[in-house]
């Protein structure tokens, strides 16, 4: 179609990729398989702790929690709207997304807060880092599938893979910005007293942080929640695979309960992390 | 010798500042420099000491380089070229950990806005300079405390430094210096954040508190009466050049250039100025000496009153000689028709608080030491004089001022 007419033709940059990462699942396949045992050792054994216990007393359980970190509110909210998923019968579902979800966070977060860190004690990096992020949340999310799939299959596995590098940017982001942002005048005062780089990092510039690589996080866990659904083109189950055979059925009516079902988990999800910021 | 000696300390901003040092010692001013070199020129080769226990202050308008060159004796901007020493080390030859041991140590800094860390306590606060050195909790929370204790913050320890004024937030800034136990205090600015009575108070406090704490201070201000309030000695900066180092007297009665001049004129006089400046020698009488002769005194030295004191020099009253010849004929003694209601000052009262005592009572004012000897009288004309600038009338100059 775009055959190039004039003097250059076109750079072959589909090939270039391909034969990549033909090279990657050639010489890195352990590294691959290895990653891909550890995350779905972790993810479906947090499935089995999950759905071990009865749902009511899960729900019961979490809408406390949500009590003691934010308010009664939100405990009620938790407990009427984790029941209504219940009551429609997706409660498995949702313990898999809820699952896939935490897994995504919690290594977008393992990975993403030291490298705002290291972003924020050096420009270079930031320099470097800045434009890959820009590029990990501008790319449309359908496109970490097609490597994610090459390199781990179907299942659950490309799922998390996709999730993390859809949403870990805004973790990356706002720890450097958080750190980056702390009080010049603090900084020098930690310095003139003789902070090592190690103790001004603990002492004073992630503590004053914190408010802002919370709301990393919290966006983190949001975008990842988004991309339940397009994970689940991959294969990875829960409620994404729930909306996803609604769109291709055209089935209105489990396609609405399995979004509201997300829409629930994301509110709740979100004024949690959200009240556990402002404590 | 010095605590603290700065030799040709220099901080050039720019790409390259070797080229900027050299155009420097040829003598090119910041102003060429820039032109030449789009360079900016913060401290163009300072030199000065500072004495152990004395408070030395810096002082200059914004963008003078008072903050870069205080920051460059701690090396929170390094140098470009010059040296400091502390008494014989040199501060810019040491490396990342001799550093660090002498900002634990040696130095601590106060800051502008006060740089407490908001997420702690008040003694947390005040404990950071020993936590970061590895001191034991119970050791730093004693050390700490007792900072706070000095300071007069003994009972806010729990408190976060939200809940405090200002003023109260700063005396925490001093608090975790003090906790240190360093020989020598950077103050940056550090009242010019307060309102203007709060000011005066910490000055004061700090005064107060050197007597005890003996510290070597450097402190960095903008307000000129600040300086002369608690320095020992001034530096004047402008342009990043210092342009003159000395006392508040030398750099009010005899100004190095035309910009001190023009900066120290508006200066409030009255309150720089005490009554041990413009004091003159009294007429003194020793009161065993009988009425006739210090009628004759009084004739000889042509004065219309004379000071009568004991064996002690101290004061006991005045006589006029109406009241000395009054004594004469009724052959009383001195001490009969001694005038004892006589308004007394301090050599170290400025001439500020003397014009109260003076438009009460038409008498000269009496200048009483310490130990309640007579050491000179004012008269309203030296008052005046001194005010409007009359270097005349002052001490030391040689002044002969006309009683009233």
């Amino acid at each position: 179609m775009n055959e190039s007419t004039g003097l250059f033709p076109k750079i072959p940059l589909a090939s270039w990729i391909e034969s990549f990462v033909d090279f990657l699942t050639n010489y890195f396949s352990v590294v691959f398989d290895t990653i891909s045992t550890v995350v779905a050792f972790i993810t479906e054994n947090l499935v089995l702790a999950l759905g071990f216990l009865p749902a009511l007393l899960l729900i019961v359980i979490v809408a406390l929690f949500a009590w003691w970190i934010v308010n009664w509110k939100i405990g009620l909210f938790a407990l009427l709207g984790l029941g209504l998923i219940n009551n429609l019968g997706y409660w498995p579902e949702t313990i898999e997304t809820v699952s896939l979800v935490l897994v995504s966070v919690i290594i977008s977060m393992i990975i993403g807060i030291p490298i705002g860190i290291w972003m924020s004690q050096k420009n270079s990096v930031q320099t470097i880092v800045t434009p890959i992020l820009d590029f990990m949340q501008t790319m449309p999310a359908f496109v970490y599938l097609i490597p994610a799939v090459v390199f781990f299959s179907l299942g659950m596995v490309p799922g998390v893979i996709a999730t993390i590098i859809f949403s870990m940017p805004p973790t990356v982001r706002l720890t450097n910005l958080g750190i980056r942002q702390v009080d010049e005048e603090l900084i020098e005062a930690s310095n003139a007293f003789g902070s090592t780089t190690g103790q001004r990092l603990t002492k004073v510039q992630i503590p004053l942080g914190m408010p802002s690589i919370m709301a990393g996080i919290n966006q983190t866990i949001m975008l990842s929640l988004s991309m339940v659904v397009i994970a689940s083109m991959v294969g990875a189950p829960g409620l994404g695979t729930v909306v996803y055979r609604a769109v291709t059925q055209v089935a209105i009516g489990p396609g609405f309960e399995g979004g509201l079902s997300l829409v629930i988990l994301a509110m709740l999800l979100d004024r949690i992390t959200q009240g556990a910021n402002k404590n | 010798m010095s605590k603290i000696k700065v030799e040709g300390l220099t901080k050039i901003f720019g790409r390259r500042p070797k080229q900027a040092v050299k155009y420097l010692s040829e003598g090119k001013s910041k102003e060429e420099i820039l032109n030449l070199t789009g360079m900016t020129v913060g401290v163009n080769q300072s030199t000065f000491e500072v004495e152990d226990g004395e408070v030395f202050v810096i002082m200059g308008l914004s963008g003078s380089g008072k903050s870069t060159l205080v920051r460059m004796i701690n090396r929170l901007i390094e140098p470009t070229s010059g040296k400091v020493w502390m008494e014989d080390k040199d501060i810019t030859k040491m490396n990342k950990e001799e550093l660090r041991d002498l900002r634990r140590k040696n130095m601590s800094m106060v800051f502008q806005n006060f740089a407490l860390l908001p997420h702690k306590t008040i003694l947390k606060n005040a404990e950071y300079g020993l936590e970061i050195q590895g001191i034991d909790t119970e050791e730093r929370e004693r050390r700490a405390s007792e900072a706070l204790e000095l300071v007069g913050l003994g009972d806010y320890l729990d408190k976060s430094p939200n809940e405090l004024s200002g003023g109260m937030q700063q005396r925490v800034g001093l608090a975790r210096a003090l906790a240190n136990d360093p020989g020598i205090l950077l103050m940056d600015e550090a009242f010019s954040a307060l309102d203007p009575l709060i000011r005066k108070d910490m000055q004061d406090e700090l005064m107060d508190l050197q007597q005890r704490v003996h510290k070597t201070i450097i402190f960095i201000t903008h307000d000129l009466d600040e300086a002369l309030r608690i320095g020992d000695r001034i530096a004047l900066m402008k342009d990043g050049s210092i342009v003159q180092v000395g006392t508040a007297e030398e750099i009010l009665m005899d100004p190095a250039n035309d910009y001190v001049e023009r900066f120290v004129e508006d200066v409030n006089l009255a309150k720089v100025l005490t009554a041990g400046h413009v004091m003159k020698r009294a007429e003194t009488v020793a009161v065993d000496r009988g009425a006739k002769v210090t009628l004759r005194l009084m004739r000889e030295n042509g004065v219309s009153t004379i000071y009568v004191v004991d064996k002690q020099q101290k004061l006991l009253g005045y006589v006029t000689a109406d009241q000395a010849d009054q004594a004469v004929k009724a052959g009383k003694g001195l001490e009969e028709v001694l005038e004892t209601d006589i308004p007394t000052v301090h050599p170290d009262t400025p001439l500020s608080d003397l014009f109260e005592p003076m438009t009460e009572r038409k008498a000269p004012l009496s200048v009483v030491n310490d130990s309640g000897k007579l050491v000179g009288i004012v008269v309203r004309g030296a008052v005046l004089g001194a005010l409007a600038g009359n270097d005349d009338v002052l001490n030391g100059s040689g002044g002969d001022v006309a009683d009233e």
